[in-house]
């Protein structure tokens, strides 16, 4: 057997793959998070409720509908996001003009109903949710055992990513949304429809939740609090990345998810607040982020 | 002035015959613990609505005091004046620290990174050996209030913690009104306006949430010996988001709102325990409720109901 620093390969790269999952949930979740605080300068506190709401969706679809994972990684973002536009418009299309605190207290207090409701009704064991037939089984690398379903986790999500930034970068849509970000009233007086854009912009985030909601539901199983700790994680995440940049809040997200990882091989004890040091270190050095702009 | 001193004998004198009469209505228990939220909420508050700095993480100060009191008194057998004294310190280095390290950013970003901070905290206690994780520290003894006279009774108990909670509010009291509260209210307002008036804001930014932080460990010492145990509820995240609701909820720009909203929140914990998860859809309703319909709070519109109609007298 192969080992590195005293430690086998195997529990060594399984760790890192772990690392590089979490990363990715971190970099799509964070990825929403900066989108919808750049247009609505809220911080969608509600964020980890959604991605549970996905997951639950997904479980839905295949008990109630008899749609698999396949019909879920499409449909159980599409139905979180039109909820997602129902809530923008309904409550948080009142709060654009207060203190964007009351965006956060808002979004708050509508992840505790969602959680609260999803608690009652399903109540706090999770319900497993099986991988995709396609996906089950690994395959064996050598140096590891490598589980097909995590490493299309992996890739999947930095599909979703770079989709995600070729949208905002690329395309006419996108140019809209930086310049709308930049400047709403100005774009406005060009003539583009920023209520309907800043509707669009909360649907899409919503549905990056959803989506790693999905494919987070065969890694772990399906429960109504996986949110809520996981979304105060992608806080810190963002405070390290600084919400400024796409690509930057991607490469923080897989970064630190990979340095958890490997925490949880040197130093286990650590794992669970390595990042919120690194948050602490960041705030000493750089207080913007390390992507971010500084006001 | 003369109207505003009699209206606050008033007060004091309320205050007095509810905690007279009380016992004799709720239990003991209740009251005490109820007595100490009202504090914690009111110590958040200092920062909320007086500071306009939100602090998503308050918990942590609160939990920590708490499980510092605890610890000290069931291992090192002190009396509780020492006890709540080293749980308070506990809580104000901690606010030192964290204030230090929050203050650097401000608005959301600060929100943030008080909650990150507190989370740091909730896994420390999970972890370590002290706090005994999932079950906490049991059984805390209430020891003898300066040696003389002894806290295990209920009554005499009941009366030490209204005491520390009355003077401690008085303080906060003290603290809004005084000329450090204005300058505090300043920075609310407009901060470069204050900076450029020569204050150095980050100063007082510190000192308040320090202070905040050192009152909301009077209330975790206090609650730990009220009720006896110090548990991983009273660190978690929740914690400090329902003493953002009770602020929310009773009026964040009112002195005592805060007190009214955690008097609340505390009686629906107790009596609709039952009722499972419940609790939390009814405490998102009333967030949500807060934020788009009442932002005063109930004390802050009742204020603003008098007022329009003594104006329109």
């Amino acid at each position: 057997m192969l080992t590195i620093f005293g430690i086998p390969s195997a529990v060594l790269f399984g760790q890192l793959l772990v690392g590089l999952i979490n990363g990715a949930f971190y970099a799509v979740l964070s990825l929403g998070l900066a989108l919808i605080f750049g247009l609505l300068n809220i911080v969608n506190f509600a964020h980890g409720a959604l991605y549970m709401l996905g997951a639950f969706v997904a479980w839905i679809l295949l008990h109630f509908f008899g749609i698999g994972y396949w019909g879920a990684i499409f449909l159980a973002p599409a139905i979180a996001a039109i909820f997602g536009m129902a809530l923008e418009r309904l409550i948080l299309s009142r709060l654009y003009s207060l203190d964007p605190l009351y965006g956060l207290l808002a979004t708050f207090g509508l992840a505790l109903l969602i959680e609260g409701v999803f608690r009652q009704f399903f109540g706090v064991s999770g319900q497993p949710y099986p991988a995709p037939l396609q996906l089950t089984g690994g395959m064996d690398l050598g140096f590891m055992y490598l589980p097909l379903y995590r490493a299309w986790v992996v890739a999947i999500s930095l599909v979703v990513c770079l989709a995600a930034w070729l949208l905002i970068d690329r395309t006419k849509l996108g140019a809209y949304l930086r310049a709308a970000t930049e400047n709403a009233e100005l774009v406005q007086a060009f003539g583009v429809n920023v209520p309907a854009l800043i509707t669009l912009t909360y649907g899409l985030g919503v549905a990056l939740a959803a989506f790693a909601g999905v494919v987070a539901a065969p890694v772990y199983s399906v429960n109504p609090l996986m949110g809520s700790n996981l979304i105060i994680v992608v806080f810190a995440v963002v405070v390290i990345g600084g919400m400024g940049s796409i690509l930057g809040s991607v490469i923080t997200g897989f970064a630190l998810g990979v340095v958890e990882g490997l925490t949880k091989v040197f130093y286990p004890q650590a794992s669970t607040t390595v990042i919120f040091v690194i948050m602490v270190v960041v705030l000493m050095v750089k207080p913007h982020g390390l992507f971010g702009r500084g006001q | 002035m003369e109207k505003n001193k009699l209206s606050s004998y008033f007060l004091i004198g309320l205050a007095g015959v509810v905690v007279l009469i009380g016992p004799a209505v709720l239990s003991p228990y209740f009251l005490m613990k109820l007595y100490c939220f009202m504090l914690f909420a009111c110590a958040f508050n200092l920062l909320l609505g007086y500071s306009g700095l939100l602090s998503f993480g308050h918990a942590a100060y609160f939990g920590m005091a708490s499980y510092t009191t605890g610890h000290v008194m069931k291992n090192w057998g002190l009396t509780p004046e020492l006890g709540i004294l080293v749980g308070v310190m506990c809580a104000a280095l901690m606010g030192m620290v964290f204030g230090w390290i929050a203050i650097r950013r401000h608005g959301i970003y600060f929100s943030m990174i008080t909650l990150a901070l507190a989370q740091m905290v909730y896994f420390f206690c999970l972890q370590a050996p002290f706090t005994h994780g999932e079950e906490g520290i049991q059984a805390v003894p209430r020891g003898r209030l300066l040696g003389l006279i002894d806290l295990s009774a209920t009554m005499p108990m009941y009366y030490f913690v209204a005491a520390v909670t009355g003077i401690s509010l008085w303080l906060i009291w003290r603290i809004v009104h005084s000329p450090f509260g204005r300058v505090l209210e300043s920075i609310k307002e407009n901060e470069p306006r204050a900076i450029s008036l020569g204050y150095r804001t980050n100063r007082y930014k510190l000192l308040a949430f320090v202070l905040s932080a050192t009152l909301a460990g009077v209330a975790g010492s206090l609650k730990v010996l009220s009720i006896q145990l110090a548990s991983l509820t009273d660190v978690y995240w929740h914690a400090s988001g329902e003493v953002v609701l009770m602020s929310l909820l009773g009026g964040m720009n009112t002195v005592f709102g805060p007190a009214l909203g955690a008097a609340i929140l505390v009686s629906m914990q107790t009596y609709l325990a039952q009722t499972g998860s419940w609790i939390t859809i009814i405490q998102g309703a009333i967030f949500l409720a807060c934020v788009l319909m009442f932002r005063k709070g109930i004390i802050g519109e009742i204020i603003a109901i008098s007022k329009r109609i003594s104006a329109a007298k």
